[in-house]
């Protein structure tokens, strides 16, 4: 069966986007050959791409569609045929499906005779169909950015399409987008290779050809190589290794046709910086690696993936060339430090005045005010928790935590904000304290980074996103659908993350205490709600508890995160006992029970009269319910979730008993209202850790 | 290759290739983006293909001359096609052989890096073309200019002269970057000899001399004569201000021949042919330069300063606007 070869050659697409593209692509094409019937059984799919290319191959693939029957019914036998003789309706039906009327069959029905006929499909030929849909499959790529280039602009794509190749074993499949014809000519290595084309004969040619022409294709093959060229730099170094960093490795696979790797020198003068400094200026600005020793501490020296293997004498080029560049931004950022150790932090803060937060919000001077006033909210909330934190340390973190803004390096390498805020405060000798919590301020920034090691910098934390959060909300700036513009999912994830681990003695609801009393309203239950939503995001996708476990313990509460964990802990404990399962159903059933009563608007009992319990499986479940919630309430009230939710299974025989012999929706008004409250009594009485309606069981 | 060899070469290679040279725009600018020859140049139909030296000012950027690496003013090499050719990237490749770069000794990426120019309603796509981790040019195709779509699309291409100029001569300061040699005596001269006077003097002026209400009130003046440009132009020529047969006659009144009888669509076309929009256009320039100044004085608060940008961008993509629609109108004919 014959092969199938397409790439579509372009010029440099963006890195960060290739490896999707590919997936897509590869996907798309496929797809298109399992929806035309073009797909053998025994297929093999290939996908490569490099900065200049896309390209799937697939192995086994039809050269034609098979020819198909399909059986089309017409009008019924009796409009068709009158005495025996065809009348219009079946000529009619006849010609539609392409056949002669002595070819109309006779097909029984529930609803009676029908005519109908057996069609015949001719499969067309792959490249034919091919070179009609391929192209379709290329133009629908999803980008991030797309561009325009010719007049008239008759598509849109990530950047020029300069060439296609599309074939099916030796023959060209016609295929034409941005005014590209397919042929069997491919491009090399812009360099190496030249403009001059590489001429595919086969599509099994393909790998083989890149190859030859400086292209590495498979992607997988370049990163290996590059990994092993990184290691093999290194070794010449004694007890040095370069640091792992698996988002660079892709970059740079990404930005490479036929890399090497180079590995060049600074002076040790320069590792007098900090190393957070440098390491920036390595991996973000040069998208080089850093080397380090077997403790981890950085070398002076670097590595550089290029997009070629040069002669000898250009070996020496680009390594010159490249410390060159390092020296010069090394030397920028010393120069930088030292410039800004000439105005000390503290000097700093009037001039956020003149730095904008947000356009309708003010300058990070007025958003630093703000900070302070719900640091020392929440550290005098702390305080009467018996949390012991370092005040004026605090105070000093929150008011000079944007300082760091106007610094000359923290405007050269804005990733660093905050790290060089803490490193300044520590260089001008403000304290530990101070210095670690201004340093860890932006920390989690990703769910898997840690959370500030200290108090004064959990709190710091908290309060800087809760007031950017209150602050963006207040002026209808929360996220919709994909659109969170002022990262604040991000803010919010951050915030769960640090009240679940810090263990500071704190709810959702402390941090909205500088809500407005009035009018915060609205705020305050929109933000509730995206809080809850963060939450259970959080319990599921980063602790991976049950989303089913997620839903009953937030059905009860999702102010105060620790306890949900806490709660959420002891349900995942207790789940797979059978009794709870029974418990989770009866529970399900009082709810629905009461649901229908409420729909119907039968009244129930305020409370229940035992006086009124005739039953003994009746009485007996509420002998045991007023003895169990004193128990169940003292355990939960010590936090023993767990002894609490086994008490609370030890219902289940009282429960049970009570289904099995007792009726609740009764005839007599006062003991259907008596047993309506009984159960609600339950329901309510054993809810207050989880809903365990919300479970669902196992079978 | 000394540094004004340099300049000589490249400018050569790209007048080989069909570019008209033009001269550096003898306004202030900030990039060689915002001369006319591109900001205006690249709206319309019209093919262009022109090539200019633009010194580009950056008060903020300005360090006395004491740091090797920046520059209050440094030299952009722009590079405008429309439409850009298939092959403009191999051209532009080929320019640096032309430079004396010989490509297979050295390491060359295009790495993504997408341009905007908020204030101008301008953005493209694109790469920064990286040389052995030297970013010596950034690579665009323009996709909006005033808030308008480009068709067709222009390419440009910006060189950072004095980093390609360091890069050549493997010096570590811009200020040791041999300018000149004396064909007599072979002597360098440097480019600190040529322009570190400038740099230190003008950082001087921009960080601590610019009078700051003089400046406002500058900026104010420049403002207010763009604006009244742009209003006039607004009354006369835009179809919903007056009724068309009273603007013509007006019009005629006040550029034609005021004897004669209005031949109505002549006349609005005269008219509007000559109507200074590349006056407001170099107003805008001052303007923007001006803000600059400010913001290198540090006079700009939060508040004036999203204020003062937001009514320099309506001026300068109404300046685009009524380019767009002077060009279009008066070619149609």
């Amino acid at each position: 069966m014959p092969d199938l070869l397409f790439e579509a050659g372009m010029e440099e697409i963006p890195a960060r986007m290739i490896a999707a593209a590919e997936k897509e692509l590869t996907e798309r094409v496929v797809a298109l050959l399992q929806r035309e019937r073009l797909l053998g059984e025994a297929h093999e799919v290939h996908s490569y791409s490099t900065p200049r290319r896309l390209a799937v191959q697939v192995s086994g693939v039809l050269d034609r569609q098979p020819d198909a029957t399909e059986r089309m019914t017409g009008p019924a036998w009796s409009v068709a045929f009158k005495d025996g003789q065809p009348t219009a309706a079946a000529q009619a039906f006849a010609r539609k499906a392409g056949v002669s009327v002595e070819a109309l069959e006779k097909t029984a029905t529930p609803k009676g005779d029908y005519v109908s006929a057996t069609v015949t499909y001719r499969g067309r030929p792959a490249p034919e169909l091919l070179g009609e849909r391929l192209a379709a499959e290329l133009a629908a790529l999803y980008w991030p950015k797309n561009m325009y280039w010719r007049a008239q602009k008759p598509e849109r794509f990530v950047r020029p399409i300069r060439w296609i190749v599309a074939m099916l074993d030796h023959e060209v499949i016609p295929v034409e987008f941005a005014g590209v014809r397919a042929g069997k000519q491919t491009y090399g290595h812009r360099i190496l290779y030249g403009s001059e084309p590489v001429v595919i004969d086969h599509p099994d040619d393909y790998v083989g050809a890149l190859e030859a022409a400086r292209v590495t294709a498979d992607v997988g093959l370049r990163r290996h190589r590059i990994r092993k060229a990184l290691d093999q730099e290194t070794r010449d170094i004694p007890g040095a290794r370069w640091r792992e960093d698996t988002a660079l490795v892709e970059t740079v696979t990404h930005l490479t046709e036929w890399p090497s790797v180079v590995m060049g020198t600074f002076d040790r003068e320069y590792l007098a910086l900090p190393e957070e400094v440098l390491v920036t200026v390595m991996r973000d600005h040069q998208k080089y690696f850093a080397v380090e020793d077997t403790h981890g501490k950085l070398g002076p020296y670097f590595l550089t993936v290029l997009n070629t293997h040069p002669e000898e004498t250009g070996v020496e080029t680009i390594r010159h060339g490249n410390e060159r560049v390092l020296r010069a931004r090394f030397n920028d950022a010393r120069f930088f430090w030292d410039v800004d150790q000439k105005t000390p932090l503290e000097d700093r803060v009037e001039m956020l005045k003149s730095v904008t937060f947000h356009k309708e919000l003010g300058s990070y001077w007025d958003k630093t005010q703000a900070n302070l006033r719900i640091a020392e909210n929440l550290a005098a909330t702390l305080e009467e928790r018996s949390v012991a934190l370092d005040m004026q340390a605090l105070k000093q973190a929150v008011r000079l935590a944007k300082a760091d803004l106007t610094t000359e390096l923290v405007k050269e390498f804005t990733e660093l904000q905050g790290i060089v805020g803490g490193l300044y405060a520590r260089a001008q000798g403000l304290g530990e304290t101070v210095a670690q919590a201004i340093y860890w301020q932006y920390s989690p920034a990703a769910v898997e980074d840690p959370i500030p090691p200290t108090i004064e910098g959990q709190v710091l934390g908290l309060a800087d996103r809760i007031q950017t959060m209150v602050a963006m909300f207040g002026i209808g700036l929360e996220p919709t659908g994909s659109k969170d513009p002022f990262a604040l999912r991000r803010a919010a994830n951050a915030i769960v993350k640090i009240l679940a681990e810090s263990g500071l003695p704190l709810s959702v609801s402390d941090l909205l205490c500088t809500l407005p009393a009035d009018g915060g309203a609205e705020i305050r239950e929109k933000l509730t709600a995206f809080f809850r939503e963060r939450l259970e995001f959080y319990l599921r996708d980063v602790r991976g508890f049950a989303y089913d476990v997620v839903n009953a313990v937030l059905a009860t509460g999702a102010d105060d995160v620790r306890d949900a964990i806490a709660r959420a802990e002891a349900l995942t404990a207790v789940r797979g006992s059978e009794d709870l399962a029974a418990i989770s159903a009866a529970f399900r059933r009082i709810k629905n029970i009461l649901r229908q009563a409420a729909e119907k608007g039968i009244a129930m009992g305020d409370a229940v009269d035992a006086k009124l319990l005739k039953e003994s499986a009746e009485q007996a479940l509420h002998v045991e319910v007023e003895e169990l919630a004193l128990i169940v309430e003292d355990l939960r009230g010590r936090g023993k979730y767990r002894r609490a939710l086994e008490e609370i299974a030890t219902l289940r025989p009282h429960v049970d008993l009570f289904f099995d012999k007792v009726m609740v929706m009764v005839d007599d008004e006062a003991v259907r209202r008596n047993r309506l409250a009984l159960i609600a009594q339950v329901l309510s009485g054993f809810s207050s850790i989880a809903d365990f309606s919300e479970l669902v069981s196992a079978s | 290759m000394t540094y004004q060899e340099l300049l000589l070469r490249l400018q050569n290679f790209w007048a080989e290739r069909g570019c008209v040279l033009a001269q550096p725009y003898d306004v202030e600018v900030g990039a060689g983006t915002m001369s006319p020859d591109t900001f205006l140049r690249v709206l319309g139909p019209d093919p262009v293909a022109i090539a200019y030296m633009q010194p580009s000012r950056r008060p903020a950027d300005g360090r006395y001359g004491e740091n090797p690496n920046r520059l209050y003013k440094h030299t952009q090499l722009q590079v405008i096609l429309k439409p850009p050719p298939a092959n403009i990237q191999e051209i532009y490749l080929d320019s640096l052989e032309a430079i004396g770069i010989r490509l297979r000794e050295h390491d060359i990426k295009f790495e993504e890096d997408n341009w905007e120019w908020p204030v101008g309603g301008a953005w493209g796509v694109g790469w920064q073309v990286m040389l052995d981790g030297l970013e010596i040019t950034q690579f665009t195709y323009f996709q909006q200019c005033g808030g308008m779509d480009l068709d067709p699309i222009s390419g440009e291409i910006t060189y950072g002269m004095e980093r390609i100029a360091a890069f050549l001569q493997d010096v570590d300061s811009i200020y040791d970057i041999v300018w000149a040699r004396d064909p007599k005596t072979d002597r360098a001269i440097t480019y600190g000899e040529v322009r570190l006077q400038e740099e230190l003097q003008l950082s001087v002026y921009n960080f601590e001399a610019a009078d700051i209400s003089k400046l406002w009130e500058h900026l104010r003046l420049y403002e207010a004569e763009c604006q009244a440009l742009l209003d006039e132009f607004h009354a006369r020529f835009s179809p919903k201000a007056e009724k068309s047969a009273e603007r013509h006659e007006k019009i005629h009144d006040r550029l034609v021949h005021a004897d004669a009888a209005p031949s109505t669509d002549e006349d609005l076309r005269a008219a509007l042919k000559r109507f200074p929009v590349l006056g407001a256009y170099e107003l805008c320039l001052k303007c923007s330069h001006l803000f600059n100044l400010l913001d290198a004085r540090g006079a700009i608060s939060v508040t004036e300063r999203v204020a003062v940008m937001a009514r320099i961008r309506n001026m300068v993509v109404g300046v685009a606007k009524a380019y767009a629609a002077q060009r279009q109108q008066t070619e149609a004919a």
